[in-house]
């Protein structure tokens, strides 16, 4: 095993041994390749992604594949997600009728992300994709052609611009610096916002737990040991409240989605 | 050295600019999920879930039916039972009816057969009153007759003259008797 795949676990690193703490960073996001086919590098976090589209779709399949009226177990589970989803946020957003076209895709979103996420606290994976901000801002440009498409193609040009830039002759002249703004805003500022928020939860999040599993190990030395204990006690809890942050930014980001959708086809107000 | 060292000499990049690669395989990955969802596995349960509320809802269209229909049977039962009691009241009232003009019909027969038997038994008296009355007259002719001949000692054989005697004998014995029967029933 080379020094640069080695994890901090494998150092004999500790306090009082006349080593510094080593803590994580920014290189702890960056992966050497897994493999390399022909210049393009597969690393950790691409097939963590991949993973995480086989388990959905073999989720879905297994549960949906052969679905049947009166369901089996993994069936009510699916539907029960299924159902959150498409009653919870798409149908609640925009309602049963123009909803319905866009339940796949919100169901997709959801879960393809919260399997992202996941990832974050399962051994030996143990790494939130989204946290490279890649993942969350390819979907959320989704979002965004979606978004930017739905608006010309239900108003026409001038009534998708007018849409955009939130355009209401009662302003006045404040009129054209609220129409600058709410263009940045819908333009530029709110795909942004949409992805970051994911990414720079399941950064952060990664980040704390790294923290304090690092610290452990780093305090584990003399009378260090109790502060090691603590921290191994603060990296159960962080996980924990992982599990739950993974969920609701995954419903937020699908939450939000729908709700630009929402803003697209809403009428100029 | 140490490993962290090693790996973070390789970083000096901004995380949010996006490396390209993972922006694709992120893409590609979504897209997989949503391909998967969207052509097959939701229109799979979407068609489940409606033929689940059919199947619920016919269940309950034929739940409504059948209770309809229990509650026109009970109607139906209730207004047979009704007429069941009308009819049988009128049954009751028609053979109280029939009762009454029975019984009023047999004691008028009754009457009528007992004023018959009396008066049969009050003819029978009076014919054979008569019919005593009858007999005795002759037998008292007879005797009477008989007694004179022998006193006369003269035949009375001619019958016109017999019975015209007798006839006398027998008036004046009556109207003697008359007066007989007013004098005893006075001096009573």
């Amino acid at each position: 095993m080379s020094a640069e795949t080695m994890l901090a676990f494998e150092t004999d690193c500790h306090i009082f041994s006349g080593c510094g703490f080593e803590a994580p960073g920014l290189h702890s996001f960056v992966f050497e390749p897994l493999f390399t086919v022909g210049g393009f590098e597969f690393n950790k976090p691409m097939l963590l992604a991949f993973l995480s589209t086989i388990v959905v779709v073999w989720f879905f399949w297994a549960a949906f594949g052969k679905a049947k009226v009166v369901p089996g177990k993994l069936q009510m589970i699916a539907e029960a997600g299924y159902d959150f989803v498409r009653r919870g946020l798409v149908y609640d957003a925009l309602g049963k009728k123009e909803g319905d076209k866009y339940v796949p895709f919100m169901v997709s979103l959801f879960f393809f992300v919260w399997l992202m996420n996941i990832w974050s606290i399962i051994p030996v994976a143990q790494f939130p994709v989204t946290s490279v901000i890649a993942f969350p801002l390819g979907l959320a440009l989704v979002v965004y052609v979606l978004w930017l498409s739905l608006t010309f193609r239900k108003h026409g040009f001038v009534g998708g611009l007018k849409n955009i830039t939130g355009y209401d002759k009662s302003l006045g002249w404040i009129l054209p610096l609220i129409m600058v703004l709410e263009l940045a805003q819908h333009l530029i500022i709110r795909p942004f916002t949409h992805a970051v928020r994911l990414f720079a939860n399941m950064f952060a999040g990664h980040m704390l737990i790294l923290m304090f599993t690092i610290a452990s190990w780093y305090l584990l030395n003399g009378v260090g040991i109790i502060y090691a204990g603590a921290s191994f006690v603060m990296t159960l809890v962080m996980t924990a409240f992982e599990l739950f942050i993974q969920a609701v930014q995954a419903y937020v980001f699908v939450l939000l989605a729908c709700n630009y959708v929402q803003g697209a086809l809403a009428e100029n107000h | 050295m140490n490993a962290l060292v090693n790996m973070a000499v390789e970083v000096p990049e901004n995380p949010l600019i996006p490396p390209i690669p993972e922006l694709v395989i992120g893409l590609i990955a979504f897209f997989i999920v949503f391909g998967f969802l969207a052509k097959k596995l939701l229109p799979n349960i979407n068609k489940v879930l409606d033929e689940r509320r059919a199947a619920i809802e016919g269940g309950m269209e034929k739940a409504e039916a059948a209770q309809a229909e229990a509650q026109q049977v009970l109607e139906d039962y209730r207004a047979q039972l009704a007429d069941a009691r009308h009819e049988a009241a009128r049954l009751r009232q028609e053979a109280q009816e029939q009762g009454a003009t029975l019984i009023a019909e047999m004691r008028a027969e009754g009457q009528r057969q007992r004023e018959e038997i009396i008066a049969a038994g009050h003819a029978q008296i009076e014919a054979d009153r008569k019919q005593a009355a009858q007999s005795l007259r002759q037998d008292v002719g007879k005797l009477a007759t008989d007694l004179a001949g022998k006193l006369v000692g003269e035949s009375l054989e001619d019958h016109a003259r017999q019975s015209r005697t007798i006839d006398r004998f027998l008036d004046e014995l009556e109207s003697k008797a008359a007066p007989d029967a007013t004098k005893a029933e006075a001096g009573r």
